[in-house]
């Protein structure tokens, strides 16, 4: 069971921004593979986002996979919404929902050219 | 102790009899999996659903015992 005061910690993390990434590392250093891979959708993207380092903070770690009842980070949430891990992030960027789904949520997407 | 691709396997099709359920072990290591598993079970469900349905089925292996699962869902 998850205590409402860590509860209420994590919403206010996911009420911070529009997009939230629970990650392991930072979006400059991304501490693993699977967190890295969705800071490169986002960057790739262009989406202006916060990164929360669980690896700082053992009571958001645990907290989080309890809040969406998802077991691992990395965590998406765009306007509060838990949109996926990193085989659903990486899926929906392939078929081009997640860029469809944020339009839709009115945010700003600027996709980069891919880094060679 | 890592788990078998038979493992997760049985897992699944206990929660899902009629899934079909494809794994590859991706580095050998028996740590690094990827899994489609397709089942009518998943029908008109988001895909966070159905990957919530699938870890259920794994019984909170996820994340511990069983660190990467590259998962895939889909109703048929």
């Amino acid at each position: 069971m998850l205590e409402d005061r860590i509860k209420e910690r994590i919403g206010h993390n996911i009420a911070s921004d529009d997009v939230v990434l629970f990650m392991k590392g930072t979006p400059v250093f991304p501490q693993c593979g699977f967190s890295a891979a969705v800071v490169g959708v986002l960057s790739h993207l262009g989406i202006k986002f916060s990164g929360v380092n669980v690896l700082d903070d053992d009571e958001i770690r645990e907290g989080i996979k309890a809040y969406s009842d998802w077991p691992t980070i990395p965590q998406l949430y765009v306007k509060g919404e838990f949109i996926g891990g990193c085989d659903i992030i990486r899926e929906m960027y392939e078929t081009g929902e997640l860029m469809e789904m944020l339009n839709t949520l009115g945010i700003d997407v600027n996709p980069q050219p891919m880094q060679a | 102790m890592p788990m078998q691709a038979h493992e997760i396997e049985t897992l699944i099709k206990t929660a899902f009899p009629d899934a079909v359920v494809t794994i590859e072990d991706l580095r050998g290591d028996g740590d690094h999996y990827s899994c489609m598993v397709v089942t009518p079970a998943f029908a008109g469900k988001t895909r966070v659903q159905q990957h919530q349905m699938v870890y259920k089925a794994l019984g909170g292996r996820m994340g511990g015992e069983l660190h990467a699962l590259a998962l895939q869902t889909k109703a048929p």
